[in-house]
C-alpha cells in the first residue's frame, strides 16, 4: 500500500488512462488519479496535457485533494495561462471560507500561479487577506505580496501593497511581523534604492519585542533586518546589543550567526573602556565554537565566518586554538578551512602546539591538505618571529621524509622565510641543494633557482647547478625562465670572472630564442644594464629587497569591514562583496560599518573607525581638484625609454605632448609666466621628452600605440563622411563665467567607426589664450581622447575655433551616477578648468552590432527576465521601415520583423564599445505613435541611457 | 530564498524535484554533478556551489544529497538548517530517510514540502505542527483511510501555529502521564601517540520524552549548574530563568525533543576514560609489518565500558591483515582498507588486545602515514561531565507525573593517533 504503486505505468498510454481516471465519478478513483498524475510530476514527467481534468476536480470539500489540485496547478499554470484562468473562481470563493486554513492556502496558491492575468484578481482577495481577523491568514497574504511583488512590482506599487505591508511591522501577532519584514526584505533586494525598510528607534523596538516570540525562521529575517540598522549612538547600540544577546545560544546555528552579525557590526560603536563591551566579547566566543561541532556542511559556513572574524577581532577567539586542530576524517573543505584559522590564530603563546599538529598534518594522506599544511608552517614562521627556528628545523624534518610533494612545498615556504628574515637560515642550503633533482613542480623549482641566486656566493658550485638548468630552458615554464634569468645574472654579478661565458648563453635564450615578450624584455634590460653600466646594474639587481610583510593574505581592512556586514550570507562564505558575484549586480548597497561613537577611542585606534554613513553612491559632484590632477599627472608620466629594440616609440609623440606643456605648467609655478613656453606642437614637446630613463624599470618598452592609431582612424573618418549617426545640437558645457572667459561648447558625434567630441572654444576674455590641453577622468565606458588638444594658434580675444577632439574607449573606467556622466578637465595658459557633460549612449553603439538570428534568439531567452526593462516611446509618426532605418543610422540594427496581430514588431540588436550587448523588440501599432520598446541586457543599468538613445535617434 | 530542491542518490539519479518559484531546470544539477565528480568522495564535496545563475547549496545525509538552489542572496546556513529539518521531518515521518521510504510516500513528502516552504519561506517546520496538517501514514490508517476515505490532510488549523508556544498543540490527554530525560554525553578527543590529550570536549545533550496532559510548566534544576557555560536552547526554555537562577523553566512540545545541547569545553579538564597502547610498524624493504593494539580502563570512574569498537583506516598498500584478538572479533576490508575490531566491553583483569602481522603490496614504498585509530564506546549510567540533575517540578496541572532522568556517555569523534 505504498505510493511507489503511481509510478507504475499500463501499456495502454499513461496518459489516456489517466484522463479516465480523473473524470471517475468516484471520488476515490479521482483522488488516487491525481496522486498518480502528482507522483509523475515530481519525477520531471510533463503531465501538463492533463490540465483541464485535473483543475475540474478543484471544486470539492476534501481538502487533501484540493491541496494535490493546487501542487499541480502550481507547477503548470505557467505553461497553460488561459486554462489557469478557470481555477480564479474557486480560488475567489475560497478567500471567503470560514475556515482560515482555506482562506490562507487559497491566497497562498494564487500567489504561486505565475500569470498575469490572474494577478489582477489576485489583488482583491489579498487586499482582504492582509487585513484578515485571522493572524495565520495575515502572515501567509504578506507573503504573497513578495510573491506578487516578483511577478508584477508595478501592480504591487500602485495597488498600495508595500505600505500595508510596512504597517504589518507593528502588528500584534509576531510571526504576522517576521513575516513582513522577510517579504520587505525580499522586496527591497531588487530594489536597492527603495527605502522600503524604514527603520526608526519605534520600529526597532517593535522588531526587538517580535524577535523573542517568533519562530526561529523569523528570527533570522528581524536579527538580518536589525544588521541594517545604524543606531543613533552607543547607548542605543548597547541597548539593542543586549536584547540579541540571548539569541546567541538557539539551538539554531543560523539564529546564532544572524546574532553574531548584529553584535559584530554594533560593537563597533561600544567604546573599548565600557565593561559592557569586554562581557560581549567573552559571550561571543561560546556559540562561535558550538558551531564547529554541528554537521559539516554547518561547520564549513560557521569556519568561513570565524574566519573573517578573527581576523577582525583575534582576541574573541584567541584561547579557543584547540577547537581548531583538525580530525582525519573531517571533509576536506572543512580541513583547509580550520588550518586557515589556526595560522590566523597562531601566536607565541601556542606556536609549539600549532606547529606539532601541523607537522602531524604533513603526514597525512591527502595531498592537497598536506601541502596546505607544509605551507601553513612557513606561514607560522613569518607571522611568529620567535618561532621562526622551530618551523624551519620542522620543515628540515619533512624534506628528511623525501615525499615528493612534501618537499616541494617545503622548498617554496623556506624562500619566504628567507626573505622575511635574510641572513638567518643560510645553513640550511646545503639540505636544499640535494633535493635539487627531485623538483618537478615550476614553483618549487623557481624557488629553489631564487635561492641558488640569491646566494649564489655561498654555494660553491652554483654556477654548475644553475648551469643544469639550463639545457632545457625552453622547456620550462615562464617562471622558472624568469627567475633563472635573474639567478643567472645575479651570480654574474657575484662571480663575474668564472661565469661570463653563462650569462651571455643566457641572455641570448631569452632574447633571441624566445616568443615571450616579459621574458625579452627582462633580458633586454639586464643586457643593457650589464653593458651600459655594471655598477649600476649591480645596484638595481642586487638592491636590497623589502622584506615581506607579516600577513600577505589578509583580506584587506575595508574589504573585511564590508564583509562584517554580510555575515552569514553568500559574500562571507566568498569573502567578496555581493556586488561582486550577484547577478547583474541589482540589490548592491554598500554596507559599512557604523563609526565608534566613544571618544576616547578614535584617537587610539584609527583602524577601528572606518566612514561614517554607507556611500551608497557615487556623487555627482566634480572631486575635488588635487584628485583629478592626479589623474592628470598620472596618465602622462612614463615616458617610453628610447634604445636599439624600439622602433615603435615615435607613434607616441602625440600623447608625449601634453606632458611637455601640460606637466610644466600644472605643477610648475604661476610665476613662470604664461608665455614661459609656446608649446603645442609636438615638436616643441619633444625637447622636454628627451629626459633620462626614468627609475630602474623602464617599464614600456613596446610603447603604447592607441593614441597614434586614434588619429589614423580619425583621418580615415574625415575623408568618407558617411551618413553617421545622429547628432545633437551643441550645448554650453563650460559658461565662460566660470572659466575666466573661455567658453565651452560641443556635443559628441559618431562617424564610421570613430566617436569625437566638437568642440567650439571661445575666448570671451580680455588675453589672449593658448598651451590648450585636455583630459577625461576615469568614467564607465573608458573613453578617453585619442588625440591631444590641437589648437594651433593662440587664440585671441573674441575668437573662436572649432575642434574635432578623436576619443578612443581605452581609457580607465570607473562606474559613473548617472552612467553616461563625463568629467573633463581643460587647461589654458590662464588656469584648469573642470566640468562634466552627459554623452548621448549611441555614439557607443558599434558598427558591428548587428547579431545572428539564432544567437538573438538563444542570447533573448538566456538573459534572465529580472533583466527585462519596457519602456514608452510616446509621438513618434512613424511607420515600422522609417523607424528601421533611421535606427540604422546610429548603429541599432533589425535583426527581424514580425507581424503580430495588426502589431509590427521590430526585433533588434545594439552593441556597446565595450562588447555589452543590447536586446530590443519595438511593437508599433500602425496609426499610433506610441510605441513599446522592450530591452534585454545582461547589464541593466544601461538599459535607461538605451532608450534615451533611441528616444532621441528618433525625434529627430 | 529557496527555489527549489532536489533530491539525488549516490548513483547521481534525480528521484524527486520540487519547487517553489518558477520550475528550474534538472539541468541545473549537472554543476552538482560536476563538483561531485572532481570531490572523488561523497563527502567531500563542497556545501556550496554556484553555477552562472544560481548557488546550489547541499546536504549530505543518509546516503542521499539534498540540493537546494537559490538565486538571492540568502543565509547559507539557513538553507542548510532547513534542509537538515526536512531530512529530520522524513526520518520521523517514515521512520527512515531513505530513496526508498521518499519514494513510497511520494505524495506525502509532496504534501510536507509544500507546507513547510512558501515562496521560499519556512512555514511550518515543528514536527508537531505538520502531524496535526498532514498525518504520518501508518498502516492501520491506509486501511481505515481506504475504507472511509478519509483522508491524511487535517482539515483544521493548528492550534500551536500562532500561539506564543509554536511548539505545544493543546488539548493533549494521557492515561499515564511520564517526563523521562536522557543526559547524553559524547567525548571528542584527539589523543596523540604518546597517550597525552591534544584536545578533548565534552558535547552534551539532553533529549526529553515528554507525555504530559494539558499544558504542564516544568522546570529542571541541576546539583551544578556552573558546568553549562555554552549552552544551546530548545525555544520552549525561558532564557531570563536561566540567566537569573540557572533553572530550565519551559511548556515542553508533546513527545520526543531536545531540550538543551551543551559543550563543556577544553578549558575543564575532560576526563578521557580509556586508553591504547599501540605498536604499529612497518619494516623497510620488506612486505610486512607488525600491529599490536590494547585497550584498558583509565578515568571509568568505576563504571563498565561496554561497546567498544575500534575503527582504523589502514594505507593503500595493506593488502590483508592476520590478526589475533583476545576478545571479541575482528574484519578488515581490503578494499576499502578499513580495519574494524568489535571489542565488547573491558574486563580490568584481562585486558582486550588485538595483534598480527599485516601483508603489503610487494615493492611499494613502506607506507609514510600511520593510521589513527578510531574508538567507540559507551559507559551507562554516567555522565562524564559530572552533571546531574537535581529535580523536576511540574506547575500548572495537577496530576503526578512519572518522573526519571538516565545518563550515558559515549565516545563522539575519538582519535588516537599512531
Amino acid at each position: 500500500m505504498t505510493d511507489s504503486k503511481y509510478f507504475t505505468t499500463t501499456k495502454k498510454g499513461e496518459i489516456f488512462e489517466l484522463k479516465a481516471e480523473l473524470n471517475s465519478d468516484k471520488k476515490e478513483k479521482k483522488k488516487e488519479a491525481v496522486k498518480k498524475v502528482i507522483a509523475s510530476m515530481t519525477v520531471g514527467k510533463d503531465v501538463s496535457a492533463l490540465f483541464p481534468d485535473v483543475v475540474n476536480c478543484m471544486q470539492t470539500d476534501n481538502l487533501e485533494l484540493k491541496k494535490l489540485v493546487y501542487l499541480y496547478l502550481m507547477n503548470y499554470a505557467k505553461s497553460q495561462p488561459d486554462m489557469a484562468i478557470m481555477a480564479v473562481n474557486t480560488f475567489v470563493k475560497d478567500c471567503e471560507d470560514p475556515n482560515p486554513l482555506i482562506r490562507a492556502l487559497a491566497v497562498r496558491t494564487m500567489g504561486c500561479i505565475r500569470v498575469d492575468k490572474i494577478t489582477e484578481y489576485l489583488c482583491e482577495p489579498l487586499r482582504k487577506c492582509l487585513k484578515d481577523e485571522d493572524p495565520y491568514v495575515r502572515k501567509t497574504a504578506a507573503v504573497c505580496v513578495a510573491k506578487l511583488h516578483d511577478i508584477n512590482a508595478q501592480l504591487v506599487e500602485d495597488q498600495g501593497f508595500l505600505d500595508t505591508l510596512k504597517d504589518l511591522i507593528s502588528d500584534s501577532n509576531p510571526m504576522v511581523v517576521a513575516n513582513a519584514v522577510a517579504a520587505l526584505s525580499e522586496i527591497a533586494e531588487s530594489h536597492p534604492s527603495s527605502n522600503l525598510l524604514d527603520l526608526n528607534p519605534q520600529s526597532i523596538n517593535k522588531l526587538l519585542t517580535a524577535l523573542n516570540e517568533c519562530t526561529e525562521w523569523g528570527q533570522i529575517f528581524i536579527l538580518d533586518c536589525l544588521a541594517n540598522y545604524m543606531p543613533k549612538d552607543d547607548r542605543e547600540a548597547q541597548s539593542i546589543c543586549e536584547r540579541v544577546t540571548p539569541r546567541l545560544s538557539h539551538a539554531n546555528s543560523a539564529v546564532v550567526l544572524s546574532a553574531v552579525k548584529v553584535l559584530m557590526k554594533f560593537m563597533e560603536m561600544l567604546s573599548k573602556d565600557l565593561d559592557y563591551y569586554g562581557t560581549l566579547l567573552k559571550k561571543l566566543a561560546p556559540p562561535l565554537v558550538t558551531l564547529l561541532s554541528a554537521e559539516p556542511e554547518l561547520q564549513y559556513v560557521a569556519l568561513r565566518n570565524i574566519n573573517l572574524i578573527v581576523q577582525k577581532r583575534p582576541e574573541i577567539l584567541k584561547h579557543e586554538m584547540k577547537v581548531f586542530f583538525v580530525k582525519y576524517n573531517d571533509p576536506i573543505y572543512v580541513k583547509l578551512e580550520k588550518l586557515d584559522i589556526m595560522i590566523r590564530l597562531a601566536s607565541q603563546a601556542n606556536i609549539a602546539q600549532v606547529l606539532a599538529e601541523l607537522k602531524e598534518y604533513a603526514t597525512e594522506v591527502d595531498v592537497d591538505f598536506v601541502r596546505k599544511a607544509v605551507r601553513a608552517i612557513g606561514r607560522c614562521a613569518i607571522k611568529v618571529e620567535q618561532s621562526a627556528e622551530r618551523c624551519v628545523s620542522t620543515l628540515l624534518d619533512l624534506i628528511q621524509t623525501k615525499v615528493n610533494y612534501v618537499v616541494q612545498e617545503a622548498i617554496v615556504v623556506i624562500k619566504d622565510i628567507f626573505r622575511k628574515y635574510p641572513n638567518k637560515y643560510e645553513s640550511v642550503i646545503a639540505t636544499l641543494c640535494e633535493n635539487l633533482d627531485s623538483l618537478d613542480e615550476p614553483e618549487a623549482r623557481a624557488a629553489m633557482i631564487w635561492i641558488v641566486g640569491e646566494y649564489a656566493e655561498r654555494i660553491d658550485n652554483a654556477d654548475e647547478l644553475l648551469e643544469s638548468f639550463l639545457e632545457g630552458f625552453h622547456d620550462e615554464s615562464t617562471q622558472v625562465q624568469l627567475q633563472l634569468l635573474t639567478a643567472i645574472v645575479k651570480l654574474f654579478l657575484k662571480k663575474p670572472t668564472e661565469t661570463q661565458e653563462l650569462v651571455q648563453q643566457v641572455l641570448s635564450l631569452a632574447t633571441q630564442d624566445s616568443d615571450n615578450p616579459d621574458l625579452r624584455d627582462r633580458g633586454y634590460i639586464y643586457w643593457r644594464l650589464l653593458s651600459t653600466d655594471p655598477v649600476a646594474a649591480k645596484e638595481v639587481v642586487l638592491a636590497e629587497k623589502p622584506l615581506i610583510s607579516e600577513e600577505t593574505d589578509l583580506i584587506e581592512p575595508t574589504l573585511l569591514d564590508e564583509l562584517i556586514c554580510y555575515i552569514g550570507t553568500l559574500a562571507s562564505v566568498y569573502h567578496k562583496p555581493p556586488s561582486a558575484f550577484v547577478e547583474g549586480s541589482r540589490g548592491v548597497v554598500h554596507k559599512s560599518l557604523p563609526p565608534r561613537t566613544g571618544s576616547s577611542e578614535s584617537a587610539e585606534s584609527p583602524e577601528a573607525a572606518p566612514t561614517g554613513a554607507p556611500p551608497s553612491e557615487q556623487p555627482a559632484v566634480i572631486p575635488a581638484q588635487g584628485d583629478l590632477l592626479g589623474d592628470l599627472l598620472n596618465l602622462d608620466l612614463g615616458p617610453p625609454v628610447s634604445g636599439p629594440p624600439m622602433t615603435t616609440a615615435s607613434v607616441q609623440m602625440g600623447a608625449v605632448d601634453l606632458l611637455g606643456g601640460g606637466l610644466d605648467s600644472l605643477m610648475g609655478d604661476e610665476s613662470e609666466g604664461p608665455r614661459g613656453d609656446v608649446s603645442g606642437s609636438p615638436a616643441m614637446g619633444g625637447t622636454n621628452f628627451a629626459a633620462p630613463p626614468a627609475g630602474t624599470m623602464p617599464a614600456t618598452l613596446s610603447a603604447p600605440i592607441g593614441g597614434g592609431l586614434g588619429d589614423l582612424f580619425d583621418l580615415t573618418s574625415g575623408v568618407g563622411t558617411l551618413s553617421g549617426s545622429y547628432v545633437a545640437p551643441k550645448a554650453v558645457w563650460l559658461p565662460a563665467m566660470k572659466a575666466k572667459g573661455l567658453e565651452i561648447s560641443g556635443t559628441f558625434t559618431r562617424q564610421v567607426g570613430s566617436i569625437s567630441m566638437d568642440l567650439l572654444l571661445t575666448n570671451k576674455a580680455l588675453q589672449v589664450m593658448s598651451d590648450f590641453a585636455i583630459q577625461f577622468n576615469r568614467n564607465s565606458f573608458g573613453l578617453a581622447p585619442a588625440a591631444p588638444l590641437q589648437v594651433h594658434a593662440p587664440l585671441s580675444p573674441n575668437q573662436t575655433v572649432e575642434i574635432s577632439l578623436p576619443l578612443n574607449t581605452v581609457g580607465s573606467v570607473m562606474k559613473m551616477d548617472p552612467l553616461n556622466n563625463l568629467q573633463v578637465a581643460v587647461k589654458n595658459n590662464i588656469d584648469v578648468f573642470y566640468f562634466s557633460t552627459l554623452y548621448p549612449l549611441h555614439i557607443l553603439f558599434v558598427e558591428d552590432g548587428k547579431m545572428e538570428r539564432q544567437m538573438f534568439l538563444a542570447t533573448w531567452k538566456d538573459i534572465p527576465n529580472e533583466n527585462e526593462a519596457q519602456f514608452q516611446i510616446k509621438d513618434c509618426p512613424l511607420n515600422a521601415e522609417a523607424v528601421s532605418s533611421k535606427l540604422q543610422g546610429s548603429n541599432i540594427f533589425t535583426i527581424a520583423k514580425r507581424n503580430v496581430e495588426g502589431q509590427d514588431m521590430l526585433y533588434q540588436s545594439l552593441k556597446l564599445t565595450n562588447g555589452i550587448w543590447v536586446l530590443a523588440e519595438l511593437r508599433i501599432q500602425p496609426g499610433n505613435p506610441n510605441f513599446t520598446l522592450s530591452l534585454k541586457c545582461r547589464a541593466p543599468e544601461v538599459s535607461q541611457h538605451v532608450y534615451q538613445a533611441y528616444e532621441t535617434v528618433l525625434k529627430n | 530564498m529557496i527555489h527549489s530542491l532536489f533530491l539525488i542518490n549516490c548513483s547521481g539519479d534525480i528521484f524527486l524535484e520540487k519547487h517553489w518559484k518558477s520550475v528550474v531546470s534538472q539541468s541545473v544539477c549537472d554543476y552538482f554533478f560536476e563538483a561531485q565528480e572532481k570531490a572523488a568522495d561523497v563527502e567531500n564535496v563542497p556545501p556550496v556551489i554556484s553555477t552562472p545563475h544560481h548557488y546550489l547549496i547541499s546536504i549530505y545525509r543518509d546516503k542521499l544529497f539534498f540540493v537546494s538552489v537559490i538565486q538571492t542572496e540568502v543565509p547559507p546556513l539557513f538553507v542548510i538548517e532547513f534542509l537538515h529539518r526536512v531530512a529530520d521531518t522524513f526520518q520521523d515521518y517514515f521512520g527512515e530517510c531513505s530513496e526508498a521510504a521518499i519514494k513510497d510516500n511520494v505524495v506525502i513528502v509532496y504534501e510536507l514540502l509544500e507546507e513547510m516552504l512558501d515562496n521560499g519561506f519556512p512555514l511550518a517546520t515543528e514536527s508537531n505542527i505538520l502531524k496535526e496538517l498532514i498525518k504520518p501514514p501508518t498502516i492501520l490508517r491506509s486501511v481505515v483511510n481506504s475504507i472511509t476515505g478519509s483522508s491524511n490532510v487535517g482539515d483544521t488549523l493548528p492550534t500551536g501555529q500562532l500561539s506564543n508556544i509554536p511548539w505545544r498543540r493543546a488539548g493533549v490527554k494521557y492515561t499515564n502521564n511520564e517526563a523521562y530525560f536522557d543526559v547524553i554525553e559524547e567525548i571528542d578527543a584527539i589523543i596523540d601517540k604518546s597517550g597525552s590529550t591534544v584536545f578533548a570536549e565534552i558535547q552534551g545533550v539532553i533529549d526529553a520524552c515528554i507525555k504530559l496532559s494539558g499544558m504542564p510548566d516544568l522546570s529542571l534544576s541541576f546539583m551544578n549548574p556552573r558546568l553549562l557555560d555554552d549552552v544551546s536552547f530548545h525555544p520552549c526554555i525561558r532564557f531570563k530563568r536561566w540567566e537569573s537562577e540557572r533553572v530550565l523553566s519551559f511548556i515542553p512540545p508533546d513527545g520526543n525533543f531536545r531540550l538543551i545541547s551543551y559543550r563543556v569545553s577544553s578549558q575543564n579538564l575532560v576526563a578521557i576514560p580509556v586508553y591504547v597502547k599501540h605498536s604499529i610498524s612497518f619494516k623497510e624493504n620488506s612486505s610486512c609489518g607488525r600491529f599490536d593494539i590494547t585497550i584498558g580502563p583509565k578515568q571509568n570512574m568505576g563504571k563498565t565500558i561496554e561497546g567498544i569498537t575500534v575503527t582504523v583506516h589502514m594505507p593503500k598498500v595493506v593488502l590483508n591483515m592476520n590478526l589475533t584478538p583476545t576478545q571479541g572479533s575482528y574484519t578488515f576490508d581490503p578494499v576499502t582498507k578499513v580495519l574494524t575490531w568489535d571489542v565488547g566491553k573491558i574486563t580490568p583483569q584481562k585486558l582486550p588486545s588485538l595483534k598480527g602481522l599485516v601483508n603489503l603490496q610487494s615493492g611499494a614504498p613502506k607506507p609514510e602515514e600511520n593510521p589513527s585509530l578510531n574508538i567507540q564506546f559507551k559507559i551507562q549510567q554516567l555522565a562524564i561531565s559530572g552533571l546531574k540533575v537535581n529535580r523536576l517540578d511540574m506547575y500548572g496541572e495537577k496530576y503526578k507525573p512519572f518522573k526519571g532522568v538516565k545518563y550515558i556517555t559515549k565516545a563522539g569523534k575519538f582519535q588516537v593517533r599512531t
